[in-house]
């Protein structure tokens, strides 16, 4: 049953990530991965609010939402990827850039989530 | 068609990582998964061809993306710590940005010298 709830949620997490990748290439054409970024930091955010709720959740949000959706949401091999790309094209601001984004706001969104999951 | 293969992949890639999770314990069963990830990513940007479209949804957003997250690394290393562990969350944070960054350089490497041999 925690695998079918996995699989569910990791197609939809996915699914959800490449649109939208696409939906903000087509609408901005950004310098920085702002798609990649913007599914890092919501997937965060949310997974840290459903581990700060813990206990009080049914364990089935937590495979659903937690290990598949969100861990599918967000993406570290993607992340790597557009960040090498820069620094093999020479752009290392870019990539330096990309790192700092994407660590300090995920880092913060996740803790605040989980902040707030245990406050509620 | 396309974001059939990305949503495939995703809930193959987030199977994978669920039974990774059960055979390692967090945040090792993490690092392994996005460090294996990128490796594997860098390998497949640099050794499909870009005219294996739908190939490269399915294993680059879709089976690789849905392994790797950066939702379940960001939380860990809040509970890193709140556990007072505060010196391993900052070596996590680090140790899997340098790992994954340097695995997936390594897998375009890896790519280029297997293209390179059989023309030889």
């Amino acid at each position: 049953m925690t695998l079918l709830l996995v699989l569910v949620g990791g197609a939809v997490g996915a699914s959800a990530r490449y649109l939208t990748d696409l939906a903000v290439r087509s609408r901005f054409d950004p310098v920085l991965p702002l798609g990649t970024l913007s599914v890092n930091v919501a997937g965060s955010a949310l997974l840290g609010l459903i581990a700060g709720l813990g206990g009080s959740l049914p364990g089935w949000i937590g495979s659903l939402v937690g290990v598949g959706f969100c861990g599918a949401l967000t993406t570290y091999s993607t992340f790597s990827n557009e960040t090498v790309q820069f620094a093999r094209g020479g752009a290392r601001l870019y990539a330096l850039l990309n790192i700092a984004l994407t660590l300090g706001a995920g880092l913060t969104v996740a803790a605040l989530g989980w902040h707030i999951g245990r406050t509620l | 068609m396309r974001l059939a293969a990305v949503a495939a992949g995703g809930a193959l890639g987030s199977a994978a990582r669920y039974g990774v999770g059960l055979l390692w314990p967090h945040p090792t069963a993490t690092l392994i998964v996005n460090l294996v990830g990128c490796a594997v990513l860098g390998f497949v940007v640099e050794a499909v061809p870009a005219r294996r479209r739908l190939l490269r949804l399915f294993l680059g957003p879709g089976v690789l993306g849905g392994f790797t997250t950066f939702s379940t690394y960001a939380v860990e290393t809040r509970v890193l710590v709140a556990d007072g562990r505060p010196g391993t969350a900052v070596a996590y944070v680090l140790g899997t940005l340098v790992g994954a960054l340097t695995a997936l350089y390594l897998g375009t490497l890896a790519a280029r010298l297997l293209d390179r041999r059989p023309a030889a």
